[in-house]
């Protein structure tokens, strides 16, 4: 029999610390869809979507009562459409948006992820194609989620797709601008991009994944705070293991959730991600679990070394806790999506440069940031480049979303509705990159030995 | 297969009647019930088999929360694998 003292604890988490399972996120390959005529390709993509989706709501409501955990959403991630664009124009690949659009709205999921090129080494015709269609496709879309892998440890950075990706991020900005450049919240930049990721907006089905999969992605950053601060003083090997023991029993339901997913929905169990993501709802915030750990405000010295210690911590408990982890597995920071960050942002105290030592350490990278609508594109490149570095020389994922907000300066806000938050707007580095960006070509590969 | 329902509101006569009832109704056998008044909150959890429900799980929880809405209480159901996967290795 259970004992009070846990079924309270689970019952709490969820009611009043926030527990809930982030998404599951279904992967579906689009290959077999491929066709020389680019109406008959988005025909093929639709009903390949629609017949293997058709059930994730239903099914996700139907576990989400069980067990009494809401599952914030239900999503789709395709095949990186690069792939699928080979013989199409930008119209084409525009069309094919619109297609994945449709499709996201029919099912009632809230975001489909895999407007997606791999370039890490160079351009084929199709993530040429798709790279230069981004800024239409999402302006002419709601749903679709874009990424661009532009590096990877093993290939190096591809510099002319990193000055490009300044380019395209300035012009999403400008062709959403009625909407606070929204289209710039659905666009990522990786560096060593998990082809298995279930969050958005950089979800993608990966070239190595079976037919159709689910994967869940799990969170909780108000029930790990809550744990720190029922720890009062303690030190921080204590910490530690208070952290250990929340992510185990919060991976522990996002593998109950999975696998129930996966049975009903009769389609494998691919992984889940043991992220720690923030909500814009006050108390689930990861800011706020650095600031339980006794930092005055996110963004002062100590907070790389803290969020360093929960990143790890996270993933020691939620290893043991579930059959395959994979995806980005570590805590976000998206600024706009996080209450702590935003008011760290506020008063001070977090600024870009401290964003980016912390990404260091953390999963993902410089997120839901929005800066000035003035940036040059050459100086959003030299941002995704300092970035995109620092996964590759550090072997791990980086990833860089930026919201260059369309005539806003220092100081205002921008609000994007929902799950995506509001940002306020930070101030960038001015002095300009261009001639370094303007050289294009690629930087080699880090050398994997000799580490200092 | 087992649930726990929980219940949480303000307290008044009867709470554990009727929320038995509404067990009873559905087939859900009461196996154990613990409860406490907390500063006139009224919290009860119950362990229910639900092995014999005459109707799915999901139409219990439904049919709990619905009596927790008429009655002004917090009532829900949850099936037990939820806690078994959280506080069991």
């Amino acid at each position: 029999m259970f004992e009070m003292k846990d079924i309270l604890e689970t019952i709490s988490m969820i009611r009043e610390e926030k527990l809930d399972i982030r998404t599951i996120t279904m992967g579906i390959s689009l290959y077999d869809c491929q066709c020389d005529d680019p109406r008959r390709l988005a025909v093929r993509i639709y009903d390949r979507v629609m017949s293997r989706a058709r059930d994730l709501v239903r099914t996700g409501e139907e576990i989400e009562k069980k067990y009494g955990i809401p599952i914030i959403n239900k999503r789709v991630s395709v095949t990186p459409i690069a792939l699928m664009a080979g013989g199409l124009d930008v119209d084409g690949a525009v069309g094919i948006a619109k297609t994945l659009d449709r499709a996201a709205h029919e099912l009632g999921i809230n975001f489909i992820g895999g407007y997606s090129a791999l370039v890490q080494k160079g351009f084929t015709n199709g993530s040429r194609t798709l790279i230069s269609s981004i800024p239409e496709a999402l302006a002419e879309t709601e749903r679709v989620c874009s990424s661009v892998n532009v590096a990877s440890t093993k290939a190096g950075i591809n510099m002319d797709a990193v000055a490009e990706m300044g380019q395209i991020v300035r012009e999403t900005a400008e062709r959403t601008k009625e909407n606070g450049s929204i289209g710039c919240a659905k666009l990522v930049i990786f560096a060593n991009v998990p082809e298995d990721n279930p969050f958005m907006a950089g979800a993608f089905h990966g070239i190595g994944e079976p037919e159709t999969v689910i994967n869940v992605g799990v969170s909780g950053p108000g029930v790990v705070a809550s744990a720190i601060r029922r720890k009062g003083a303690c030190d921080l090997t204590e910490i530690a293991e208070t952290i250990k023991r929340t992510a185990f029993k919060i991976t522990r339901v996002g593998q109950l959730v999975a696998r129930e997913a996966s049975e009903k929905l009769g389609v494998p169990f691919g992984i889940v991600d043991l992220s720690l993501a923030p909500t814009p709802a006050v108390g689930d915030s990861v800011a706020y679990i650095l600031e339980s750990m006794g930092l005055e405000k996110c963004g002062c010295h100590g907070t790389t070394a803290a969020l360093a210690m929960l990143n790890d911590a996270v993933k020691k408990g939620g290893v043991m806790a579930s059959s395959h982890v994979g995806g980005l597995s570590g805590a976000f920071i998206p600024v706009s999506e996080d209450a702590g960050m935003i008011e760290a942002v506020r008063c001070g105290a977090l600024n870009l440069e401290k964003l980016e030592a912390m990404t260091a350490v953390c999963s993902v990278g410089l997120d839901m940031i929005a800066i000035p609508g003035d940036t040059p594109a050459e100086v959003i490149s030299g941002i995704i480049a300092d970035e995109i570095a620092i996964g590759v020389v550090n072997f791990k994922t980086t990833a860089v979303r930026l919201i260059p907000a369309y005539g806003c300066k220092v100081g205002d806000t921008v609000s994007f509705g929902g799950l995506l938050g509001e940002a306020p707007v930070m101030p960038v580095n001015t002095c300009s990159p261009a001639v370094f960006i303007g050289r294009g070509g690629r930087i080699p590969a880090p050398i994997q030995s000799l580490k200092n | 297969m087992k649930a726990v329902v929980s219940v949480i509101g303000r307290d008044s006569v009867g709470i554990i009647a009727k929320v038995s009832a509404g067990c009873a109704e559905s087939g859900a056998n009461i196996l154990d019930i613990s409860q406490t008044v907390l500063n006139e909150y009224f919290t009860m959890i119950m362990i229910v088999d639900i092995k014999a429900l005459t109707v799915p799980f999901n139409d219990f929880v439904d049919r709990m929360s619905a009596l927790g809405r008429r009655e002004g209480l917090e009532i829900h159901a949850m099936h037990e694998d939820i806690f078994n996967s959280m506080h069991r290795i």
